[in-house]
């Protein structure tokens, strides 16, 4: 199947199969290789990306369901981003892997949560690292928040 | 009950007391820190002035970080060490990982593994550690684990720092016709102090290669250090918060192909049938490869693979070990204890006999087999050609992985060329081959293609090298001011390291006894004056074994911490008095104690409804401490927080070690809350992290770390948060309930 993608905001044909997950669409065929494969069933979400401003679970997805809409992956943060700025100052990372999800979960909960609250901070961040870095990520957000997210990502 | 050890084997015979000595001296020069600069590839513009670090004509200094970096922040802390004695310009420091070889082998982390007290510095103590120091130079594993990195960097570094800074300014020296002690060098500048003339070092590297290295050297005081203590940003930062990082899972080459595999769930089983001509048709498969004990399948992306695999009608046959369970393994260690034959790592005074009168205090405890699960699936790309190979994978001990894959090629090693990205967690998984050995099956299936092999999730937790199950039962009696006048302990699990070792090494005879098997629960701090501890090793075949971040401290440590508690409460003590009354030969763990008393606020009392538990123990050459505090809120426990004072020596980088104690504590938290991995029918049951839970932001609780002030050797680092926190939630749980927990996970 022939498929017009937007993704970063630039458009890209592919000749793939309708149910293959957007994840390996990035990965295997786009080399976005950013967005990460945790565990192939949504429950990690290390390949979080944004669909129309959504977080969305891209190893669960079907391509076909990206279609008419813009996927944005960590690639198109840049670096400068606030939450990226934040995620730097508070030595965020660990091994790493669980991050480009991590940082795209957060820069989605800001905009829906611009000063969010611990708790909402829990109920937006699901996304697993085996590090232990969350009292970390938790304090990057309060300090992206404090920030003001003025970009639009 | 046999109390004497018959199995007195020992990991090489050479390496006890007097074979290590034999051996040693005629064969073995002094360590050489320096080593050989040639080993470092070199750009038209660089030198290099040891093993260590090249200096570029525009001042860029590389240096070459022999372990690899998975979040515990050694591509920094390490470089810190150079930058330091060399008084580099922190900023024109790059980092590379080290090529393989022998100088850059991790010594430390093997001497941690002579079994003998640490505090022991006596004749046997110094020998054994010698003999050990001589074997591990032999093997010369240039592997990252055992929280050793900066231990074993510590003089090697700083070496090949001060070294260096001496070569610049000899060579400044003679340009400028002056005597090296008129020189200073600052921010990678050397100044002549009497007429203010300066060279940067990238004008002399070129003139400082050319001299024979200085043979005397002298580090600097602490009160000198411009690095070394302070939180300089990790450099791998930025690129893991971007996308930019590579890990082993995104190369990515050319013309490249995606495997997936799916072995015998029974361990030990053998692949009986596979319908292949379907495999074949399935969507975007490639080629089928069979294996001895799986299947792969290789694609055009890695979900085809994956697809196919799942679609397959694949049988197995799971042999003799179709039954095994972990429930069998607990019957075979509670029958060996009944035959009682251990091996005594500690015997102190006389427990036997102090044990014979009453009251005796028992408890039997036990922890379950765990899994890694690595955030980054197991994974290894290889493309196999006519005369050679290449191989990205994440992994901790590239000198292995290397000998192991060209092993498996028929090729020499220098025909193999390994690439060592960024690794999406360790943790103990990372220096297994079994993934890359798969992957130079299934590439060499296709000669000339690059293939990348990923586990999928349910693989990763299936065919894992699991934290072996263990069994501990201890005997104690209190004196009458209810002081430990006797303390039994006996462990029950496999020898770890060995198993571990036989597949590192399968040319290899290797058997214990395995330190890590007593690591937390001999050689304590608490002084009692009789006290024993013995270790039953039997064998968990074919279950495959390895190391998980902290190794017998993750399991030992819950076990003697939380059956201090029970003695406190049998001697109506306070538990941090209790443990103090026992330290008073310790000063640092007694201070360490105390800090914590403080920070917690442990004497001042909670909301109801609260309660705090306290756990401490000494590892890899660190004092830790922890307070939890927990509730217990409509039948669930709550965690909220997490005190912990660590005293590792003197502290590299502060924030670096403050992370690796967060995470040590969420690791062990949630390997005390959730972490069980079951084994029935000779297979894993847990195929995802829908039933092998980690803990998630909204369970983790608040943590707060201290650093005690020392001078002190460093200690390690990135395993001594793990241990501390199941016995202080458990210890906590019975102040709050009053019902004590002795097995993992915790459940109320």
């Amino acid at each position: 199947m022939s498929i017009t993608l937007n993704i970063n905001g630039m458009s890209r044909q592919l000749d793939v199969e309708p149910e293959l997950p957007l994840l390996w669409v990035l990965r295997d065929k786009l080399g976005l290789t950013g967005t990460k494969f945790g565990c192939g069933i949504g429950a990690c979400g290390a390949c979080t990306v944004h669909l129309d401003g959504q977080p969305v679970r891209s190893c669960s997805l079907p391509v076909e369901l990206a279609r008419g809409k813009a996927v944005t992956t960590i690639e198109d943060l840049g670096g400068a981003h606030p939450v990226q700025q934040a995620w730097i100052a508070a030595q965020v990372p660990q091994c790493g892997y669980c991050q480009s999800g991590m940082i795209m979960a957060a820069v989605a909960l800001l905009k829906a949560h611009p000063a969010p609250s611990d708790t909402e901070i829990d109920q937006g961040i699901t996304n697993l690292c085996r590090c232990g870095t969350y009292p970390r990520i938790r304090r990057a957000i309060h300090a992206a928040a404090g920030a003001k997210v003025d970009r639009d990502a | 009950m046999k109390f004497s050890g018959s199995r007195r084997r020992f990991i090489l015979a050479g390496a006890t007391l007097g074979g290590g000595l034999l051996i040693g001296y005629g064969l073995f020069k002094p360590r050489d820190f320096l080593g050989d600069p040639q080993l470092l590839p070199l750009n038209a513009d660089e030198v290099a002035l040891s093993a260590w670090l090249k200096i570029a004509a525009d001042g860029t200094i590389t240096v070459a970080v022999p372990r690899v970096e998975m979040g515990q922040g050694v591509h920094t802390a390490l470089p810190m060490l150079i930058a330091e004695e060399l008084d580099a310009d922190w900023t024109a420091i790059k980092v590379t990982q080290a090529p393989i070889a022998a100088v850059y082998g991790n010594i430390v982390g093997m001497v941690d593994t002579t079994p003998i007290d640490e505090a022991n510095r006596g004749p046997v103590g110094v020998s054994m550690r010698w003999a050990y120091a001589r074997l591990a130079r032999v093997l010369s594993i240039q592997i990252t684990g055992g929280s050793s990195s900066v231990r074993d960097a510590w003089l090697p570094m700083r070496t090949a720092g001060a070294t260096a800074r001496l070569m610049l300014l000899e060579a400044a020296a003679l340009r400028w016709n002056v005597k090296v002690g008129e020189l200073s060098a600052h921010a990678s500048v050397i100044t002549h102090t009497g007429s203010g003339r300066t060279f940067k070092f990238g004008e002399l590297a070129g003139e400082a290669a050319k001299l024979t290295p200085p043979t005397q050297i002298d580090f600097k005081s602490s009160t000198q250090y411009t690095l070394l203590g302070k939180a300089i940003p990790r450099v791998d930062i930025p690129a893991k918060t971007n996308g930019a990082a590579r890990f082993g899972v995104d190369t990515y080459r050319a013309d490249m192909l995606f495997a997936a595999i799916k072995a015998s769930p029974v361990f030990g089983g053998v692949l009986k049938s596979v319908d292949e001509e379907a495999l074949r048709k399935a969507p975007g498969v490639v080629h089928v490869v069979k294996l001895d004990d799986a299947v792969a399948v290789i694609a055009e992306t890695t979900w085809h693979a994956q697809q196919a695999l799942n679609a397959a009608a694949i049988e197995f046959d799971g042999g003799a070990y179709a039954k095994r369970s972990l429930a069998g393994i607990f019957d075979d260690y509670a029958r060996a204890m009944a035959v009682g034959d251990f091996f005594g790592y500690e015997d102190i005074g006389d427990a036997r006999s102090a044990l014979t009168k009453d009251p005796v205090i028992q408890a039997e405890y036990r922890a379950p087999l765990l899994a890694h699960a690595c955030l980054e699936p197991m994974n290894c790309t290889v493309r196999v050609d006519v005369d050679g190979a290449e191989i990205w994978c994440g992994n901790q001990a590239p000198d292995l992985m290397r000998m192991n894959a060209a092993h498996a090629l028929s090729f020499p090693q220098e025909k193999v060329t390994l690439h060592t990205p960024y690794l999406g967690g360790g943790f103990g998984h990372r220096p297994e081959p079994s993934t890359m050995l798969q992957a130079i099956k299934i590439a060499q299936a296709v000669p000339g293609r690059t293939v990348k092999l990923t586990w999928s999730r349910a693989e990763d937790l299936q065919h894992d090298t699991y934290r072996p199950p263990a069994l501990a039962r201890f005997k104690a009696r209190l004196d009458a001011s209810g002081n430990i006048a006797a303390w039994l302990h006996q462990i029950t699990s496999p020898d770890g390291v060995p198993a571990t070792m036989a597949r590192w090494y399968p040319q290899l005879p290797l058997a214990g006894p395995d330190r890590t098997s007593v690591d937390g629960a001999a050689f304590l701090a608490y002084a009692i004056a009789n006290r024993r501890v013995e270790h039953c090793a039997v064998a968990v075949d074919p279950l495959p074994i390895g190391v998980w971040r902290s190794v017998g401290h993750s399991t030992n440590l819950f076990f003697v911490e939380s059956f201090m508690d029970e003695l406190a409460l049998a001697a109506a003590r306070d538990p941090i008095d209790f443990r103090l009354r026992h330290l008073t030969a310790r000063p640092r763990e007694s201070a360490l104690l105390e800090r914590l008393r403080e920070i917690s606020k442990w004497d001042t009392a909670l909301p109801s409804g609260r309660a705090r538990g306290v756990a401490f123990g000494n590892a890899y050459g660190s004092i830790v401490g922890q307070v939890a505090e927990v509730s217990i809120v409509g039948g669930a426990l709550r965690v909220h927080r997490v005190l912990c004072v660590l005293d590792c020596g003197r502290v590299i980088n502060p924030d670096i070690v403050a992370a690796q104690l967060e995470s040590g504590i969420i690791f062990g938290l949630t390997a005390a809350l959730y972490g069980e991995v079951h084994y029935d029918q000779g297979r894993i049951k847990q195929n995802n992290f829908g039933d092998y839970r980690l803990l998630s932001m909204a369970d983790t609780p608040e943590i707060i770390t201290h650093l005690i002030d020392s001078d002190a050797e460093p200690g390690g680092v990135g395993e001594v948060g793990t241990p501390a926190v199941a016995p202080a939630v458990a210890n906590a749980i019975a102040a709050l309930t009053g019902s004590r927990l002795r097995s993992l996970p915790l459940r109320i």
